[in-house]
């Protein structure tokens, strides 16, 4: 069980407003990933969270009880961190069941709890050995073996796949949702990386300078962005943002279009462009262009199209894919800027 | 970058640092080599390598006239004591300033530094007064205590440096995971920062078993360690050369053998995140 509740919460460095007041509310079971770019406070949010860091004000609830003020113990969550923050001078084994033993448990539990997580995790072989001979992806592994044997409310990922390559990120993030499928328990999963965010997340909260921009489900926040900083932060290639008689057309300060909801055309189009770089990935095809009105935009087109550099194309925005914002940025006809 | 080494540059620098060596090594030699020879032959000129009647006649004189392993054991009891009491003081203090620092930290430890600066002998009074006043006065308690608070700075110091290397990360996995600060520091710090704290202990003790001025300053006989008796053999009646360098071999002998020893964890732990 791991409902948190977040009321206000707040935190300042000094003088630094890092976290003006967050309300937040994660249902048991959740997968929340806080999302932004570096700097955004969205780690600082996780560590409010974990107990790593002291509030200033407000109130953070798990399971209807304030812990705040509590020590990060006290509050029956775990935590991954990006860099493993494995204990170097224990053996794999010692490191599961470092909690366990603080906790006071009896050997034979510990035992078995351990032993049961290195079988999900794969890392029975691996029980004698010391994380420093290990791979990344094993490290990371121990690293949430920790997590799990300590039973907690909620799991906390700080950029837990950040150190790792691109195949193994893939694999890793992966695990993590097969074991999210099979724990149930609630996680909360920082990351700067909007791909982990989509792929991952029950629920997004997207964060810029220590404020919430937007809470949703993945595909909410990609077809219903709050605003501007939403809209450009979620989904890749960026959305495009015109002006001028486009914006004008729709009866609004500015539209977004995505790359992959402009219509290519040789022949005939709303938009005259011409193509700088193409990039031919086989399934899909990135053009990024310039266009005389509204400078350089980035299509994306399924399939191999034949064009390559200073050919002229015509593009025509989905008229129903259209995002209208106003002059301060909020999605027009949005509910939530109403 | 690293510079192509050539053979004359390479012989150049090992004859410059063998000459070095030599001369550092040279007094130490002479002071053994003299600790063998008879009183007459000690002055002699010109002195005498190694033709000259070796004799053990001074040690046994040495230990007849002073017993060596009293003053031996007050050196061990100052230097391991005023280093255990240390440490637990240093590991504190480091820690504080090693993963909670304020922005007063920096001065605190360039001013803990500083006092290292001051010669000693400008506190000889007050500390000389407060010892006769307490009954400090060649005790043993007394002299761990001035000793220990002596090194303080250096041990901190070099805690500290210990201290930052290691990720902050871990420590918090360790609170995560329900550690308390005390076991927090004995399970996860120490063992992680356990070279450092060797080679501190062992620098400490090193320092702490030269120290002359206060052991000389403040004891007479019960906590007297082997400076005291080194100082013991500078009679007003002449100078015993020999007796004097069989007395100071005996002296040096422990902490020679135990710096040669462990020479790799000292120079591993003295340049400590200075390579890294």
């Amino acid at each position: 069980m791991g409902a948190i509740r977040l009321e206000k919460v707040k935190k300042t460095f000094g003088t630094l407003d890092v976290i003006p007041g967050v309300d937040l509310e994660i249902n048991d079971g959740e997968f929340v990933v806080f999302v932004g770019p570096s700097g955004c406070g969205k780690s600082t949010l996780l560590r409010l969270i974990a107990g790593l860091e002291d509030v200033t004000d407000g109130k953070i609830k798990i399971n209807g009880v304030d812990v705040a003020n509590e020590a990060p113990a006290k509050r029956g969550l775990s935590m991954v961190f990006q860099s493993y923050a494995l204990y170097p001078h224990m053996t794999v084994f010692n490191n599961i069941a470092f909690g366990l033993k603080m906790a006071g448990e009896s050997k034979d539990v510990i035992n078995d709890k351990v032993n049961n997580a290195a079988k999900i995790l794969n890392l029975t072989d691996y029980l004698d050995r010391r994380p420093g001979a290990l791979s990344g992806g094993q490290r990371q592994r121990v690293a949430i073996g920790r997590a799990i044997v300590r039973n907690p409310a909620a799991f906390l990922f700080d950029e837990p796949l950040s150190n790792l390559d691109a195949a193994l990120r893939v694999n890793m993030r992966l695990e993590i949702t097969g074991l999210h499928q099979e724990l149930k328990t609630t996680m909360i999963y920082v990351t700067h990386d909007q791909v982990e965010a989509m792929t991952m997340a029950d629920k997004i909260v997207v964060l810029q300078a220590g404020r919430v921009e937007q809470v949703g489900k993945p595909m909410d926040l990609y077809s219903k962005p709050a605003n501007k900083f939403v809209a450009g932060f979620i989904g890749s290639p960026k959305m495009n943002f015109l002006g001028g008689t486009q914006a004008a057309k729709y009866d609004c300060h500015e539209i977004g279009v995505r790359p992959e909801h402009l219509v290519v055309s040789t022949e005939q189009g709303e938009i005259p462009a011409t193509v700088k770089i193409a990039e031919h990935l086989g399934a899909e095809t990135y053009l990024h262009v310039n266009s005389d009105e509204f400078g350089p935009m980035t299509v994306r087109a399924t399939g191999e199209m034949p064009l390559s550099g200073n050919d002229k194309i015509f593009l025509t925005p989905e008229q129903d894919r259209i995002h209208r914002f106003d002059a301060n940025g909020l999605a027009l006809g949005h509910p939530l800027n109403a | 970058m690293e510079k192509k080494q050539t053979p004359l540059s390479y012989l150049s620098f090992s004859a410059f640092a063998w000459v070095v060596g030599l001369l550092i090594f040279f007094p130490i030699f002479w002071m053994v080599l003299t600790s063998f020879k008879t009183e007459l032959e000690a002055v002699s000129i010109p002195p005498s390598f190694i033709s000259f009647d070796w004799t053990l006649e001074n040690y046994a004189e040495v230990q007849e006239r002073s017993n060596y392993f009293k003053f031996a054991m007050n050196s061990v009891i100052l230097a391991v004591g005023s280093t255990l009491v240390g440490l637990v003081f240093a590991v504190t203090c480091a820690w504080a300033m090693a993963f909670n620092p304020t922005k007063r930290t920096k001065d605190a430890l360039l001013w803990m530094l500083s006092t290292k600066m001051m010669p000693p002998v400008g506190v000889l009074v007050p500390i000389y007064l407060v010892f006769r006043d307490w009954g400090l006065l060649d005790t043993r308690f007394g002299l761990i205590m001035v000793l220990f608070l002596m090194n303080l700075p250096i041990m901190v110091w070099m805690l500290y440096t210990y201290f930052k290397e290691i990720p902050t990360d871990i420590l918090e996995a360790a609170r995560m995971d329900g550690a308390t600060l005390p076991k927090e520091i004995i399970f996860v710090l120490l063992p992680m920062a356990l070279p450092g704290i060797a080679s501190t202990m062992l620098l400490n003790v090193i320092l702490a078993w030269n120290e002359a001025f206060w052991t000389l300053n403040l004891t007479t006989s019960d906590a007297a360690p082997l400076t005291a008796f080194i100082a013991s053999y500078s009679s007003p009646e002449g100078l015993f050369w020999a007796k004097l360098s069989a007395a100071s071999t005996l002296a040096v002998a422990p902490i020679l053998v135990i710096g040669w020893f462990s020479q790799k964890q000292l120079v591993r732990g003295l340049t400590f995140g200075a390579v890294k």
